[in-house]
């Protein structure tokens, strides 16, 4: 029976990367749509075989275990083998991943459609969907490590994609720079887990970390520095300038990496280390913190914005900060929760923020929108949909995720509760402003993009439909007790979290919906005011920011945030890397290696003169070292 | 060869060796001072000559006629030397039209 599962593993893994080889190699000779249904149909044999997976492990007939494959590093005492875990948490990330990465990969065919280099494209997202299950497939930090730097690369490669234009160069350095920064947090945890543990396996360390008291101080170093990478990848204060930036890439790129899933591994990354978190009240409450601050402050910025793929850049850096939030809350499969929500409603908001720039031919300047539910409705419905999850009202998915964080953010700290509401609230706002801005009202860009607007293809539309319909239902996998619900989702990831965490509140029922009442009258007051203000007073965001009144100016600007960084970071690098040039570079380093052939130069120079030609010289020569050799013998001996 | 050796060893070996070393001296000194190639040729047979007169100095003081033999092998070299110089010797008069060294620079590395 293990062989079972050793083989779809492999397989799941397999399809991608063969994907991949085959796009990368033989992807100029391949016509038309022909990369994008290879791409695609590899993607969608892998959903096939982590849903058998998934199906073996609800009927009981699989269960969690650890598969492994022989070993990868065996240096003296480091021993990490190629184990991969199957457990519900790996499962179900794997289904997201392949899941929405195929509707994804579907949508690009139609999206992509007669770029040049499309071939290359699906290469990458296919690449893209290897290392992201290589990563949460991992048993260990190190294989973790490989996946979670394999999709840090093809973060790069994809939001440079179109690598003519220098700004998305810039955006993708920026991207894989910023991480970098995270990963050295990342490294340096992994190295103490090494040194405290002895191995980098869950097994071995969630075993042994079963007999460390609490508060431990190793422990709260390496959960920090474990943090600090996951920090770096999923875009949390303060290294969260990067995925605004890399709204430069392709859209279905925006939708799979930097909403659905890339930028979740942290969180997954953080939950599977629960063993190691709940040891450290202190990193929790780090966590929290900065999941709070970052879910506010995003969203707050996300007000201001007036791109379209900005306001949703901004919105998943702060829905990633409701899931830090309940990560630090420890509520752990409720971030999984979200998580699995977000990816829906998230992938679904930016394709079709994706179809609309493509209809407008590449308009993305929301002030230049408007009135496209008449000409574009399917788009405009699954939008509305999705906005409403993102919103939280019931009974969309997005409801029931973020009212269970709520709920325990209220059960931890009622403060933390006010904040949590707060962000929803903003999030609320700015996303229906997004909505009505950009679908209803009239026209307000020029009229030769308006005759050209139309619904997308079929190929696009229906990965939209699929997304929205999951949106849609997907709060039902999680029903609250409160509603009669059966939480199921939770239960399913209940044996993988040894917190335990409570499925029931402690909370009594009444508590419970006095919060819910009060969170959802105030975001049917939030939506009643974005009518207000967006449709019936029909009020357009200003051209000029410059214009604004102070307070909204810092706020419109980004807090100045980037221009902070680049005053702290990058102009004294850059004056560094230039004084080292100037110096050490053309004076120390140019003049060594240049000596060393000069001297050989000149040295030649003098030898030179002994190959004159003259034989007597030569005679002399051998005679000269014959008397040599024999007068060193006599002395020798 | 005992009457032989003893008449010869009137004469100390020591002589033979003497002059045996200032003909190979006067050989090696001809050879790197003089420009005419013939003389220069000369000048390695008188070399080999030289160490032939000291093998059968030595081959006569010590009554071993092993030294004489290896003065015949000294000669059958010598002569085969020879003639292989004085070919080369002819071609170079042929190309250079002179039997000057100093002339053959060939190998010289041209600036």
């Amino acid at each position: 029976m293990n062989c079972i599962m050793e083989i779809i593993t492999v397989l799941i893994l397999f399809f991608p990367l063969a994907g991949f080889l085959v796009n990368s190699f033989a992807g100029k000779r391949l016509k038309g749509n022909l990369s994008g249904i290879i791409a695609s149909t590899s993607v969608l044999i892998s959903f096939v075989l982590v849903f058998v997976l998934f199906i073996r492990m609800l009927t009981g007939t699989g269960s969690s275990e650890t598969i492994s494959f022989g070993n990868w590093i065996n240096a003296g005492n480091l021993l990490v083998p190629f184990e991969f875990r199957i457990d519900p948490l790996s499962v179900t990330m794997m289904l997201i991943i392949t899941g929405v990465g195929f509707l994804i990969h579907v949508y690009s065919i139609g999206y992509m459609k007669g770029d040049e280099r499309i071939s290359v494209f699906f290469a990458n997202m296919n690449l893209f969907t290897f290392a992201m299950l290589l990563l949460v497939s991992a048993a260990n930090y190190l294989l973790l490590f490989a996946g979670w730097e394999g999709v840090g690369l093809c973060s790069y490669l994809l939001i440079g994609f179109w690598f003519k234009n220098d700004d998305n160069n810039y955006a993708a350095r920026k991207a894989f720079v910023m991480n970098r920064i995270g990963d050295l947090g990342f490294l340096l945890g992994l190295i103490l887990l090494f040194v405290q543990f002895g191995s980098f396996s869950y097994d071995v360390i969630s075993a042994k970390a079963v007999y460390i008291l609490p508060g431990n101080m190793l422990i709260t170093l390496i959960s920090l520095l474990l943090l600090a990478g996951a920090i770096g990848k999923s875009a949390q204060i303060p290294l969260y300038t990067w995925l605004p930036d890399a709204m430069a890439g392709p859209t279905p790129v925006s939708a799979l990496i930097h909403a659905a899933t890339m930028v979740t591994a942290g969180i997954y990354m953080i939950a599977r280390s629960d063993f190691l978190f709940i040891l450290s009240p202190l990193a929790l409450i780090v966590v929290l913190i900065i999941g709070t601050f970052t879910a506010i402050f995003a969203a707050s910025i996300g007000l201001f914005q007036n791109d379209i793929k900005k306001i949703l850049a901004y919105s998943t850096v702060s829905q990633l900060g409701f899931m830090f939030m309940a990560l630090g809350l420890g509520a752990f499969s409720t971030s999984v929760f979200h998580l699995t929500v977000h990816a829906f409603f998230k992938a679904l908001l930016f394709l079709g923020a994706g179809s609309v720039i493509h209809s407008l031919h590449g308009e993305q300047d929301i002030r230049k929108m408007g009135g496209l539910k008449k000409m574009m409705p399917v788009t405009f419905l699954v939008f509305l949909a999705a906005t409403l999850a993102i919103s939280g009202i019931p009974p969309f998915s997005g409801f029931f995720s973020k009212d269970e964080i709520l709920t325990r953010a209220f059960h931890q700290n009622p403060a933390i509760w006010v904040a949590a509401v707060g962000g929803a609230l903003i999030t609320c706002f700015y996303m229906f402003r997004l909505l009505y801005l950009t679908f209803y009202g009239n026209f307000r860009g020029k009229e030769h993009v308006r005759s050209e607007i139309h619904e997308s293809p079929w190929i696009m539309l229906v990965p939209l439909i699929f997304l929205a319909l999951f949106s849609v239902a997907g709060g039902l996998i999680n029903i609250p007790e409160l509603f009669g619900g059966n939480v199921l989702f939770s239960k399913f990831l209940q044996p993988v979290f040894i917190n335990k965490q409570t499925i029931d509140n402690h909370l009594d029922k009444y508590s419970e919906i006095l919060i819910m009442s009060i969170s959802l009258i105030a975001l049917v007051l939030i939506i009643y005011l974005a009518y207000r203000e967006y449709v019936q007073k029909q009020r357009i965001p200003v051209n000029d920011i410059n214009t604004l009144p102070f307070f909204k100016r810092i706020i419109a600007r980004k807090y100045y945030i980037d221009e902070l960084y680049e005053l702290l970071f990058e102009i004294p690098f850059r004056w560094l890397s230039e004084k080292l040039f100037a110096i050490a570079e053309l004076k120390v380093i140019d003049n060594a290696v240049e000596s060393i052939g000069r001297i050989s130069l000149l040295s030649g120079r003098y030898i030179n003169r002994i190959q004159n030609g003259n034989i007597r010289l030569y005679l002399f020569a051998m005679v000269a070292g014959i008397i040599i050799i024999f007068f060193i013998n006599l002395i020798a001996f | 060869m005992e009457k032989v050796t003893s008449a010869i060893q009137v004469i100390p070996v020591e002589y033979y060796m003497y002059i045996s070393f200032a003909l190979f001296a006067i050989g090696v000194l001809g050879v790197l001072y003089r420009r005419n190639t013939i003389i220069i040729l000369m000048c390695i047979e008188l070399m080999l000559t030289s160490v032939n007169l000291l093998f059968v100095a030595f081959s006569a003081y010590h009554s071993d006629p092993a030294g004489q033999v290896f003065v015949f092998l000294v000669m059958l070299v010598a002569a085969a030397e020879v003639a292989v110089g004085l070919s080369i010797l002819v071609m170079m008069k042929r190309k250079i039209n002179s039997v000057d060294i100093d002339l053959l620079s060939r190998l010289k590395d041209e600036k």
